[in-house]
């Protein structure tokens, strides 16, 4: 068609290489390493694997809730500080449901469909007022969102533990030596599944590339007739129900409490910071590696007790914020003007 | 012919300051044609109007409806591609991703498109998976035509194609919204600052001087223009 169009293809063609902007090497390695750690521990220790097992189940709850607030950091700009409350709040949701007599898995959809409403409404009524102001605006909305949760939760339901029907029971499996608990297995079941359905989501349907450019450079995509203000608060949407999965799969191992979601969101921070706040799969590994992190060192280093598990989260958050604030799998910006 | 989009006195302001005082214009279906002006005229501004990016007064006329004043992405599904300012390229996205973004509006298959489309931009299919933002200037300039193509508009809004760019690269940009405009009916609306090249494009010009038309006419008869020749075409 046009010799210099083609010459130029060619000539791009030798440099592609030199502008790939994927997983830098060193991250690789060291992912690859923790890999190959684990799996000889597991190999070599009974108890290594157990708590392996465990604390990946551990870790894909915050991987949920972190891809929350990755979803929504991507969107908005902000960290949604009411993301563990609207997990809780519609953790609620599912027990009284599960009170009226309605079945569990029942129950789990529907909470899913009734958390995607609630984000959207959110988003509709509290963010989208403020979004154009500034993003400190939008945190404090976040904050009072918190608040507003918290208050109405305690309210309705009261602050005293409640408990809810076990979804995958207590039955233990034996592997060899190694036992594995049928709720852990369910937890990673779960949680990893709903972050696989997000990713084909936005990786291979119209809609998720959508929500993508609205996300990423929304006057550009209402330009291509995408309906930019529907896709946030999809947006919204869908990190409210991955926070529904990480309540429902929070609850078996912790009861229901107002408070309950609230550490689990300060690990789901570590975690969104370890993986790259911008990077969806580094949200993902970011909360295995730290679930795993914390029961191994809770296992085999003495003085970390439960109660040095948190700081010792915010010491992950502080050293990667210093290291490589990019996080692990965060991209680096790269443009061409 | 029939007018295609026909601007009927359009103001515009941004905050206190106006851009447009009052702009007319007329683009019928099938032509190409030039807005022209200095820097802060209006020239983008008036596509800005159109494509409902901007607030603005007056009546637009698309296919004779009137364009509401609902966003951009109604003028988009009304068959208006606008390629603004920088181009709107997805940097973050594939090339491919990109495309598929053009064709969002659509239904049904986009296979034959694709297929045209790679007809006048033959190096885009093998660098599809390639990040747009990592993309030349040039090249991104080609991705919005191609992305834009996608869209299948009836009318298409190009802001400054020439913009940074080589003046080779320049000529190769024309001569593709040229051949779009010949072999599929393309109406185009371009805004550009290098008159000369605009001209020989276009075969109706409108000059902007201070958010107003200042002139108008077949682009032969501004070529000819003393006022325009030594303003705009510097001989």
């Amino acid at each position: 068609m046009s010799e210099l169009a083609r010459k130029l293809g060619a000539v791009r063609q030798t440099r592609r290489s030199t502008v790939s902007t994927g997983v830098s090497l060193p991250v690789l390695a060291l992912l690859a390493g923790v890999a190959v750690f684990l799996l000889v521990g597991c190999f070599t220790s009974t108890i290594f694997a157990q708590q392996t097992v465990a604390g990946l189940a551990q870790g894909a709850i915050f991987a949920s809730l972190a891809l929350a607030l990755v979803l929504i950091y991507r969107a908005t700009e902000v960290i949604n500080f009411a993301q563990g409350e609207l997990a809780m709040a519609t953790t609620y949701v599912a027990y009284q449901l599960l009170q009226w007599g309605v079945p569990y898995w029942v129950t789990f959809f529907l909470t899913l469909v009734i958390a995607f409403v609630l984000g959207v409404v959110i988003q509709l009524v509290f963010i989208r007022p403020v979004q154009h102001r500034s993003v400190i605006a939008v945190v404090i909305v976040t904050v009072g969102l918190f608040i507003l949760i918290d208050g109405l939760v305690t309210w309705k339901w009261g602050a005293d533990l409640k408990f809810m029907e076990a979804p995958f029971g207590n039955t233990v499996y034996h592997v060899g030596q190694v036992a594995f608990s049928r709720n852990d297995l369910g937890v990673l079941l779960v949680s990893i599944l709903s972050v696989v359905l997000l990713w084909v989501l936005f990786q291979f349907t119209k809609l998720g590339l959508a929500m993508r450019a609205a996300a990423l450079r929304p006057a550009a995509a209402s330009l291509v007739g995408v309906r930019v203000n529907w896709m946030l608060a999809m947006g919204w949407g869908l990190a409210a129900v991955l926070g529904a999965v990480a309540g429902l799969m929070t609850e078996p191992t912790q009861f229901l409490q107002p408070t309950m979601m609230q550490p689990i969101l300060l690990y789901a921070f570590a975690a969104a910071v370890l993986g790259g706040l911008e990077s969806p799969a580094g949200a993902v590994v970011g909360g295995l590696m730290l679930g795993v992190f914390l029961n191994l060192l809770g296992q085999y280093v003495g003085f970390a007790t439960s109660e040095l598990r948190l700081p010792i989260a915010f010491g992950v958050l502080l050293l990667v914020l210093l290291v490589k604030p990019n996080g692990l799998l965060g991209r680096r910006q790269v443009r061409r003007v | 012919m029939a007018a295609l989009l026909e601007l009927e006195d359009v103001r515009a302001r941004y905050g206190p300051v106006q851009a447009l005082h009052g702009v007319s214009l007329t683009v019928d279906e099938g032509q190409i044609v030039a807005v022209l002006g200095a820097n802060g005229a209006g020239k983008t501004t008036t596509l800005r109007a159109i494509s409902n990016t901007v607030r603005r007064e007056g009546a637009i006329r698309f296919a004779g409806n009137s364009v509401g004043r609902g966003g951009p992405d109604d003028v988009a599904r009304l068959g208006i591609a606008h390629v603004p300012e920088g181009r709107g390229t997805f940097a973050e996205l594939s090339v491919w991703e990109n495309l598929r973004l053009g064709a969002y509006t659509r239904r049904g298959a986009t296979k034959d498109d694709l297929a045209r489309m790679s007809a006048y931009f033959p190096w885009i299919e093998e660098r599809r998976n390639q990040q747009a933002g990592t993309l030349s200037g040039g090249e991104q300039q080609m991705l919005a035509l191609a992305r834009a193509f996608m869209q299948r508009p009836r009318l298409l809004l190009l802001d400054e194609p020439s913009l940074g760019l080589a003046p080779r690269l320049v000529t190769e940009i024309f001569r593709i919204v040229k051949d779009l405009n010949e072999t599929e009916g393309l109406t185009v609306l371009v805004v550009e600052q290098n008159a000369h090249i605009a001209l020989q494009l276009a075969q109706t010009a409108y000059v902007l001087e201070v958010g107003r038309v200042a002139l108008s006419g077949p682009s032969a008869e501004l070529q000819a223009h003393e006022s325009i020749r030594r303003s705009y075409l510097g001989y």
